[in-house]
């Protein structure tokens, strides 16, 4: 995402390319390898996190249901993958105060997405790769290929918050 | 007697998972439309907009509404004039478990909660009441986690103000806030003991929304039941947490007696997806 910097808060947008779907556990283990020094399953600088489990996929479909999970779950693991170069993140709800800060220090952007209407967002999945910790089952990291995606910009570079002052 | 088998109730379980879980319930639709015309926020509009148009689409494609397909939670009522032949709770974990895969759910159920693991289907949680006649009424409501980790319980004085617990609530639909996908429905259980009002308050969520609050029945309860609505909707929470008129879609209250010493008060918040069916065998 070459336009990050150009993003403000409020934003309505409709993005085309790669997202990584990853939560919890993924984050566990993303950060773990970060501090042991180990290879991450896909390259982090640039790349942007879609916070979600979707559901099994049935015979003749792309993907499950799969819309966003809760954001603030992920927040303690989250500036150490803004340090090491994730620029986007995709989820619902707030964030921390260190997420707001980290995201500001290292130019990133937090979207959100229709919430709770995971059976509409898959139409927007074109492609699904399910790339590392397959035994995490629905929290395996999963590379999505995504078409006019809706996103709003929650939390921009510039201390911008959707949700107001903290 | 009467004699049920237990294989049975499996193939309802696995028809109530497919029901709950791709179709929104009537009266959340109801109150969803109402929602929709009520709201003068632009961004709210488009927001219930696109939930109503979920809605329609998980039908259709016999999507999941949600992807959290939540923990299956199973209330039974059983007439004591019937009887089961077979496991009873195996065969609702059975139906679980078969319904999830053939539907293509999640499999959100992780065995041991502090190991984790690999996760898997089932089980559910199984509440079993026994009651007159002779038949059984088996309802699922597949709980999302989001909402569920807002849950919260207080065991306040006897002698407490009212408004101490409506300000408990509407506190606990703050610390929800954007998190938990409002509009929310806002189940309490008040009074018995607190594993009783913890029960109560999920138990509320399957109380049919009344679409016109204002109008109905008279008494303590849907006067509170009214007024904590009134005052949740003006947080200014809205859809998604984004502003608007609409935060929660109702507040349903069960209350039950308690003892001299205590109160205990708990809330189990839904999401706007709040999915659960019934059947009577």
């Amino acid at each position: 995402m070459k336009e990050i910097n150009t993003f403000r808060v409020g934003q309505d947008l409709l993005f085309s390319g790669i997202i990584y779907v990853a939560r919890d556990q993924a984050h566990k283990r993303l950060v773990e390898a970060i501090k042991k020094g180990r290879r991450l399953p896909f390259e982090l600088k640039n790349s942007i996190i879609y916070y979600c489990g979707p559901t099994q996929t049935a015979q003749g479909k792309i993907i499950g249901a799969c819309g966003p999970t809760t954001s603030a779950r992920m927040d303690e693991f989250t500036p150490l993958l803004l340090k090491q170069g994730l620029k986007g993140m995709i989820g619902k709800g707030n964030r921390s105060l260190d997420v707001k800060k980290a995201i500001r220090k290292y130019k990133g952007v937090y979207f959100i997405t229709y919430a709770g209407c995971g059976a509409l967002l898959s139409k927007y999945v074109k492609s699904v790769k399910k790339i590392a910790y397959h035994d995490l089952g629905p929290e395996a990291i999963l590379k999505l290929e995504v078409e006019n995606f809706p996103l709003i910009v929650a939390i921009d570079a510039y201390g911008g918050c959707i949700y107001g002052e903290d | 007697m009467k004699e049920i088998k237990a294989y049975k109730i499996t193939q309802a379980v696995v028809e109530l998972v497919k029901r709950a879980n791709f179709s929104l319930r009537k009266d959340v639709l109801l109150a969803l439309r109402l929602a929709l015309r009520i709201e003068k926020n632009k961004r709210a509009i488009t927001i219930l907009g696109a939930i109503l148009d979920n809605a329609v689409y998980a039908k259709k494609e016999n999507l999941a509404i949600c992807q959290d397909t939540g923990m299956p939670v199973v209330f039974v009522e059983i007439g004591q004039n019937l009887r089961i032949s077979g496991d009873l709770k195996a065969a609702i974990n059975s139906g679980i478990a078969k319904g999830y895969k053939k539907y293509a759910l999640r499999n959100s159920v992780c065995a041991d909660p502090l190991q984790r693991g690999k996760s898997g289907f089932s089980p559910g949680i199984v509440h079993l009441d026994i009651v007159s006649g002779d038949k059984i009424k088996l309802t699922l409501l597949p709980k999302g986690f989001g909402c569920e980790n807002k849950s919260q319980l207080k065991m306040f004085k006897p002698t407490v103000e009212v408004d101490e617990i409506k300000k408990f609530i509407l506190d606990a639909v703050k610390i929800a806030g954007a998190d938990a996908c409002p509009p929310y429905v806002v189940g309490v259980g008040i009074g018995g003991t607190a594993d009783y009002a913890s029960l109560l308050a999920k138990k509320a969520l399957l109380k049919k929304i009344k679409s016109n609050p204002g109008l109905s029945s008279k008494g303590t309860v849907p006067a509170l039941e009214r007024e904590l609505l009134l005052a949740i909707n003006k947080l200014n929470i809205g859809p998604m947490g984004l502003g608007g008129k609409i935060t929660a879609l109702a507040v349903n209250i069960l209350t039950y007696p308690t003892h001299i010493a205590g109160l205990p008060v708990a809330i189990n918040i839904s999401c706007h997806a709040l999915r659960s069916a019934s059947v009577i065998l």
